[in-house]
């Protein structure tokens, strides 16, 4: 199984998730350049956490027409597997692979610890291998991660399953205490209508190895591996 | 030509600097300020003669300057400015 790993100028965990995807979860990984017009033979795609063209306009909001994001856009619309990952989530919104925005989070404050997210039931492709219940410790880095979407898009998204991940409790309760950003809905993570682009704000790639003092992110990694 | 575009996040969709900058206003002591929204100012200047030049800036804005999902966009075109 081979990553594609798209690089903006501006990325900053390009590396980190290609470790985690090579060196713990034994896939195999290629970057792509943002000035490449066609993606390489890959299995799936990871638009990496960072901060692509400085974070300027908007974040994510110039990275959606870099070359590659055409071809990114192809891949999605074919059916192939896309993870967006932070900044990445906010590229796939800001380019309409996935519905919503993400504001700047309520306190203002760029926001960087660990929280918990649950999957619960989505039709995210990764969610059939993990534990719904199970309260997944994750770090989250951003200033941008407040999710937002119209009130006929939110009724969709629940209906529909799409919302992939929410942040909750270490118990796994879904309360506003719990809600580090002021997300609509604790929703730390949508999906596409076909289960396939996937995009969230905590960083997986940053709890995938004992050397990093905590492996939850390994486990959602792996799952998404599994579904292709 | 000049257009002179202000971006603002739509008043149904919070906006938590508004909320930071609103506080701060009243306790300056403004109390009559009843709402602030934060948005984007952005001069683009047009070549002379270009055509349709609303229609080109209204692109503009939906394809890039706003994000339409939460911003809504105005913006007035100056016809003598160069």
């Amino acid at each position: 199984m081979t990553i594609g790993i798209v690089v903006f100028p501006g990325s900053n965990c390009d590396e980190d998730i290609r470790r985690a995807l090579v060196d713990e979860l034994g896939a195999e990984a290629r970057f792509v350049w943002h000035k490449e017009t066609t993606l390489p033979a890959v299995d799936a795609v990871v638009l990496p956490g960072g901060f692509s063209y400085g974070d300027y306009l908007r974040a994510g909001a110039i990275a959606r027409f870099s070359p590659v994001m055409r071809a990114v856009r192809d891949f999605a619309g074919g059916g192939g597997y896309v993870l967006g990952i932070c900044n990445g989530f906010q590229i796939l919104t800001e380019s309409g692979l996935l519905p919503g925005a993400l504001m700047v989070n309520r306190s203002l404050r760029f926001i960087c610890r660990d929280v918990y997210i649950c999957a619960g039931e989505s039709k995210a492709a990764l969610s059939a291998r993990l534990d719904a219940a199970r309260a997944f410790r994750v770090p989250i880095a951003h200033q941008e991660g407040n999710y937002v979407a119209e009130p006929e898009t939110l009724r969709r998204l629940n209906a529909e399953g799409q919302i992939a991940f929410r942040y909750c409790s270490s118990g796994g309760v879904l309360d506003e205490a719990a809600n580090p950003n002021g997300s609509l809905e604790n929703i730390a993570g949508v999906c596409s209508p076909n289960g396939r682009v996937l995009g969230m704000m905590p960083h997986p790639e940053r709890c995938s190895s004992e050397a990093l003092g905590a492996t939850d992110g390994a486990e959602i990694l792996r799952a998404w591996l599994a579904t292709r | 030509m000049r257009a002179k575009i202000a971006i603002t996040i739509k008043p149904d969709v919070l906006d938590p600097q508004g909320k930071a900058v609103l506080h701060a206003l009243h306790d300056l002591g403004f109390s009559a300020v009843a709402d602030v929204r934060v948005g984007k100012y952005f001069e683009v200047e047009l070549e002379a003669g270009t055509a349709e030049p609303e229609a080109a800036i209204a692109q503009m804005c939906e394809k890039l300057l706003a994000n339409p999902v939460v911003e809504s966009y105005h913006f007035t075109l100056d016809e003598g400015a160069r």
